[in-house]
């Protein structure tokens, strides 16, 4: 079992409205040395597949078809091993 | 000609597009997006509101229920495919329309009235305004329109661009409010012309926009 960690943003081309109102929140809060905020979003899916190769494969095809538009969005993640349940 | 209103879990607009249907006497029904099979319809509206509760983006659950496969055979027979706001952004999440619709730039949902330009009168959607400035409402929190630099060439080169802000309210790139593809048969837009049709309610420059379709009976006669 593998559990996929999945960081979802806008392209760096795009304006992040989100990022640039909780940096401007941050600055009014005092927060200086804040210089840059991106808001995204975070998935954590666990899948059943034979290897870590395959896992990949799959994320990356689902994340591309589904958890982002491929026009304004990208996303980036992290692959590791589950520990096998034990009963 | 039948048209069909598609209904989405979440979908809030659909009367209000029936309605504006029925008043142009179009034979108009409602239908289940879980209903694959869309032939026997020559327009297809996709109506606004919270399809899937937004979740993931707007539009990005809605592009895979089964209906979607109705539209997809619809856009590419020819036949006319309307997406107004939620349907707009459904849409583009299906690529059948090109771009995509961001949160507006300014966050939050924004419920006005605002003044349109009508970019190309000569449009399916669009030849009966006899004004080239137009009121609409418009009621989104994601109406703000992004396409990259080749795709915004490719939309002006083909006079895709119909509908354009006078004072952009989300950000849209160019202005733009509301574009058909290549074809000239599939169309969307972020204000609603269905909630201008009537007298009673203050506006009726959504009128031509219906009527614009009606002119049009060459298309409209799919299936009857």
């Amino acid at each position: 079992m593998y559990l996929a960690k999945i960081y979802v943003t806008y392209k760096k081309s795009i304006l992040d409205p989100q990022g640039e109102v909780v940096k401007s929140a941050l600055h009014r809060l005092n927060y200086t040395n804040v210089q840059a905020v991106t808001c995204g979003k975070y998935f954590e899916i666990k899948l059943d597949t034979a290897d870590k190769a395959a896992a990949a494969k799959e994320v990356e095809t689902f994340s591309d078809e589904l958890l982002i538009n491929i026009n304004m969005e990208s996303f980036t993640y992290d692959l590791s091993e589950l520990a096998e349940a034990v009963d | 000609m039948r048209a069909a209103v598609i209904n989405f879990p979440g979908s809030n607009c659909v009367l209000d597009m029936y309605y504006a249907l029925k008043d142009f006497r179009l034979d108009a029904e409602i239908v289940d997006a879980n209903q694959e099979n869309l032939d026997g319809f020559s327009a297809i509206f996709l109506p606004g509101g919270f399809s899937y509760g937004d979740y993931l983006r707007t539009g990005a659950i809605a592009r895979f229920a089964p209906a979607m496969k109705g539209v997809a055979k619809a856009a590419k027979d020819g036949r006319l495919v309307v997406g107004i706001c939620n349907g707009f952004q459904i849409l583009t999440e299906a690529g059948l329309l090109p771009g995509a619709l961001r949160e507006n730039a300014k966050p939050g949902f924004i419920c006005d009235e605002i003044t349109l330009n009508v970019a190309n009168p000569d449009s399916i959607f669009s030849s009966a305004y006899d004004k080239l400035q137009i009121t609409l409402p418009i009621a989104h929190g994601a109406g703000n329109y992004y396409a990259d630099a080749q795709t915004l060439a490719s939309l002006k080169a083909h006079q895709q661009i119909i509908f354009t802000y006078e004072d952009n309210p989300n950000g849209s790139l160019d202005d733009i409010a509301g574009i058909v593809n290549q074809a000239g048969n599939v169309f969307g837009m972020m204000p609603h012309p269905e909630r201008a049709v009537d007298p009673l309610l203050g506006n009726t420059d959504g009128r031509a926009f219906f009527q614009s379709i009606l002119q049009r009976k060459d298309l409209l006669t799919h299936a009857d």
